[in-house]
């Protein structure tokens, strides 16, 4: 059961210092010599932990690096990679390359987010389930419109096909 | 290859024969034949960007290139002015243009912008392409400037100058393709990052998309008010800057028209901050002879520039004892001036309002700083620029040029040369100098000057012989020049007694708020401007003024007395950032008073099942209606993994957010400032309950 093991001495500690130690960053940083010539590898490392660029971690990782935090932050806005927002359960990436571009993929796009309720210039779900973005080529075209769901394919996809997908992850979950 | 100034070589230009040696990029040889080549992204002092294209030049056998990054190279033929090079710079411009917000009438920067300059340059009469600008909010979160990302052009020179010459990097390129911006981190204002105010970014700016932020307002507002006395103080750098917007020269001393123009605006009395800069002096030098008698605290910086004060601040503080604790010349006035004139002038303390005239935007910003304010009162009420005045002249139609130049009001109008020399890199020192002289030796020398101390170089080291002691120092401006020296310091490899520390380049006279001249050698005009003005003084020592004795007399007592401490001296925040930026205090938006929860989201709370834990806590707060008390947001990792499933709630302010995360052991969660340990969904359902319960 939920219970307070927070002693009041213990909370006093805690007020003082910052939850986190980092330990996490700081071992990726230690594995890249604290070279600020590696801060995309280290970015990358950072986001395989946390699924996400969180704006302290990369606070901390320019602070460690001696990089001013606009250039980190600079750098990791360049890269599409980067995720600067928590990302939902299933990250649903389209295809807006060329090729499935002319293969129709918006329609599917617009499909999937009116299914999801997602606002304007929203990308992840209000419950966090869903993340939908769209990307350039995935490589793919012969199957265009091609799309990914966290690390599967799907081709030739449909605006039906799309949210009957999505319908389906969605009867899953409940069912859990 | 490498030319040295014996072996001149030549290429050609136009057909014209050339000569260069030194140079290190064709820019600069043909600007040195007088042809006068459009940049947008070039300085001197900055690395190459080559980025505008709008220096394109084309080398026979090589076509068009950029010329501020092509090195010049013998007999190399070189054309400036072919149609395709006309062509293809309007189009540059033109492409500039589209994606700037074309609002020239209202922008404050339209008098000098280079944007408009070379537009008309070039004869641009139509844009052709589509104006595509997103309507972005200006950045008004600093009280020193205000950004303008409609304006930007990207040519980086405000990234440049801030990473490169002041080692800040508040702002840098985000984001990528047509969303590029030049913008401080994670999306936030100026005001809340790491800058320091020191405005060389505005300066630098060829459009207006950084600016000093104006006061001008405040201050019509004050001079129209009947009830309000307006007083004003005049700092040294303005009065050899501010004839240049009235088609002076740099350099020029405008002293006695400011005065007058001033007094035409309607300020009851004109000061000089030259004034409290004597007062300064004495104070910092015996500041300093009591340490280097007792041995400690060394070296003592100085603390007049206030974007080097929040440098030290931000990324030095335990070196923070060292910083002399004098306030500078503008606060020093501000504090006497409340004071001791509402007594002298016989207005009531609420009614008198002091603004000051400085070349600085970092001025605005110390004067906001809380320690210099009493009964919610400022001392200095408001900063204007250089810019801003002389704005404010032309608005009210005054012809500078025709006034009659007047005198400074007494007593805070006397000073001597030592307070005027404040305004150029090494004048504080040998203001300093010209005082502990007479000090420690107790004669006068033959000649006030200390030619050792002035040098106008970023980095200047000298001993100068006190009696039998000699005393080590250091002059240095340019933030990162200033850094290097620090660290230097720090570990040991230099050894100071005094060092003067200035922003800019050149000193106050280079300053962010002053006009802004694309002509060269201006700052080392404004300096000999400044020098010479202290020649023509009949007192060049500090202690010879005798307002500051009678001051002494009649109030202060002697230097550093305590109730000098009291008024004239000051001490510093820590504000190296624990953790992120630093977020200034009146910047903290009011947390409402709400519970926030936090789940990890991250890779191995992910797994063991946040995802459901998240999502039946937000089904369960829709259900109760309780949507708007709380807060459910996910995060990452807590580092508690070993103790989970924890649950953390966050306080009634949530400062920094006490995350949930979720580990190894199970979805972790926080609320508030509280950790839940081997928490789940019932127990976070029962902690949120008890929360909101206290709340209400
Ligand atoms: S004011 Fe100075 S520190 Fe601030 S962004 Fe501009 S150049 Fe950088
Ligand atoms: S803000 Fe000004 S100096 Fe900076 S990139 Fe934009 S246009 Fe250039
Ligand atoms: S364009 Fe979609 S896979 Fe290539
Ligand atoms: S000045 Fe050469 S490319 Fe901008």
């Amino acid at each position: 059961m939920c219970q307070n093991t927070d002693s009041s001495a213990v909370q006093a500690e805690k007020q003082k210092q910052p939850v986190r130690s980092f330990e996490k960053i700081r071992e990726i940083l230690r594995d890249n010599n604290h070279d600020p010539a590696r801060l995309v590898p280290i970015l990358q490392k950072v986001q395989e932990e946390y699924r996400y660029l969180p704006e302290d971690a990369m606070s901390y990782v320019a602070a460690a690096l001696g990089l001013p935090a606009a250039r980190v932050y600079g750098v990791a806005t360049f890269y599409a990679h980067f995720a600067l927002q928590p990302k939902g359960k299933y990250i649903i990436r389209l295809c807006d390359g060329t090729a499935c571009h002319v293969k129709a993929s918006i329609p599917i796009l617009e499909a999937m987010r009116s299914r999801l309720g997602l606002g304007e210039e929203q990308e992840t779900t209000d419950d966090m389930l869903f993340t939908v973005e769209t990307v350039s080529c995935l490589g793919a075209c012969g199957l265009a419109p091609v799309m990914l769901v966290n690390e599967q394919t799907y081709g030739q996809m449909t605006p039906e096909g799309a949210v009957a997908l999505i319908d389906k992850i969605m009867e899953q979950e409940n069912n859990q | 290859m490498r030319n040295t100034s014996e072996t001149k070589t030549t290429l050609t230009v136009n057909g014209r024969e050339v000569s260069f040696n030194e140079e290190t990029n064709l820019l600069a040889v043909l600007r040195k034949a007088d042809i006068d080549i459009p940049t947008f992204c070039y300085h001197s002092e900055l690395s190459v960007y080559g980025a505008c294209r709008l220096c394109i030049v084309d080398v026979e056998g090589r076509g068009i290139v950029t010329s501020c990054s092509t090195a010049p190279e013998p007999n190399m033929r070189v054309r400036t002015d072919t149609k395709e090079l006309r062509q293809m710079r309007k189009i540059n411009v033109e492409l500039l243009l589209a994606g700037h917000q074309r609002e020239c009438p209202t922008c404050d920067k339209s008098d000098t912008c280079r944007l408009l300059e070379i537009a008309r340059r070039l004869g641009i009469d139509e844009i052709r392409f589509k104006e595509n600008n997103r309507q972005q909010p200006l950045d008004r979160s600093g009280v020193s400037l205000v950004r303008d990302p409609n304006k930007c052009v990207l040519c980086g020179d405000c990234v440049r100058y801030c990473g490169e010459i002041q080692d800040v990097g508040a702002i840098d390129f985000i984001g990528r393709g047509a969303k590029t911006q030049v913008a401080p981190a994670f999306n936030k204002g100026l005001g809340e990052v790491e800058c320091v105010n020191c405005g060389q970014c505005a300066a630098v700016c060829p459009t207006g998309a950084i600016t000093p932020r104006s006061e001008i307002e405040d201050v019509w507002e004050a001079l129209h008010d009947p009830d309000k006395t307006v007083v004003v103080q005049l700092a040294p750098a303005v009065r050899v800057s501010a004839g240049e917007a009235f088609g002076g020269a740099p350099g020029e001393l405008a002293t006695g028209r400011l005065v007058a123009a001033l007094k035409r605006l309607g300020f009851d009395q004109v000061y000089d901050t030259s004034f409290t800069a004597d007062l300064t002096v004495i104070e910092e030098a015996n500041e300093f002879l009591t340490r280097y008698q007792a041995g400690e605290k060394l070296p003592q910086f100085t603390s007049c520039c206030p974007a080097w004060v929040k440098f030290m601040e931000q990324y030095h503080p335990e070196m923070l004892p060292n910083l002399s604790t004098c306030r500078s010349p503008q606060q020093m006035f501000g504090s006497l001036a409340k004071r001791m004139l509402p007594e002298r002038l016989g207005v009531e303390k609420k009614n008198l309002v002091v603004v000051s005239l400085m070349p600085c935007t970092a001025k605005k910003f110390e004067a906001k700083r809380e320690e210099f304010w009493s009964d919610e009162m400022a001392d200095v009420d408001h900063v204007l620029t250089t810019q801003e005045v002389t704005r404010m002249i032309k608005e009210a139609g005054i012809r500078f040029t025709n006034l009659e130049p007047r005198a400074f009001d007494m007593p805070f109008g006397f000073k001597t040369g030592a307070g005027v020399i404040f305004g150029s890199s090494g004048g504080v020192t040998e203001a300093v100098l010209r005082y502990a002289y007479e000090e420690v030796t107790g004669s006068r020398r033959e000649e006030f000057e200390f030619h050792q101390v002035r040098g106008n170089r970023g980095l200047l080291e000298t001993e100068v012989e006190l009696g039998e002691n000699k005393i080590k120092l250091a002059v240095v401006f340019g933030l990162g020049n200033a850094r290097q020296l620090v660290e230097r310091v720090a570990r040991g490899e230099a050894d100071y007694d005094f060092v003067e520390v200035m922003a800019c380049a050149g000193g106050c006279v280079s300053g962010g708020g002053q006009p802004v001249n694309g002509e060269e050698e201006t700052r080392e005009r404004r300096i000999h401007g400044l020098f010479n003005a202290d020649e023509t003084l009949q007192l060049h020592a500090p202690q010879e003024n005798p307002y500051v004795q009678e001051g002494y007399n009649k109030v202060l007592r002697e230097p550093g007395s305590e109730i000098a401490h009291r008024l004239l001296h000051t001490d510093y925040t820590n504000r190296r950032p624990t953790l992120g930026l630093e977020v200034p205090e009146e910047h903290h938006p009011r947390p409402k008073e709400k519970v926030k929860i936090e789940v990890c989201v991250g890779t191995g709370c992910f797994l063991r099942g946040s995802q459901e834990l998240y999502s039946e806590l937000a089904a369960y707060l829709k259900e109760t209606g309780q949507e708007e008390e709380v807060e459910l947001c996910g995060t990452y990792c807590h580092e508690r993994c070993d103790r989970g499933p924890v649950m953390a709630m966050a306080g009634i302010r949530p400062m920094t957010c006490r995350k949930t995360w979720m580990s190894e052991h199970g979805p972790v969660v926080s609320v508030d400032e509280e950790l839940l340990e081997n928490c789940d969904v019932n127990a976070a359902k029962t902690a949120i309950q008890e929360k909101l319960k206290k709340l209400n």
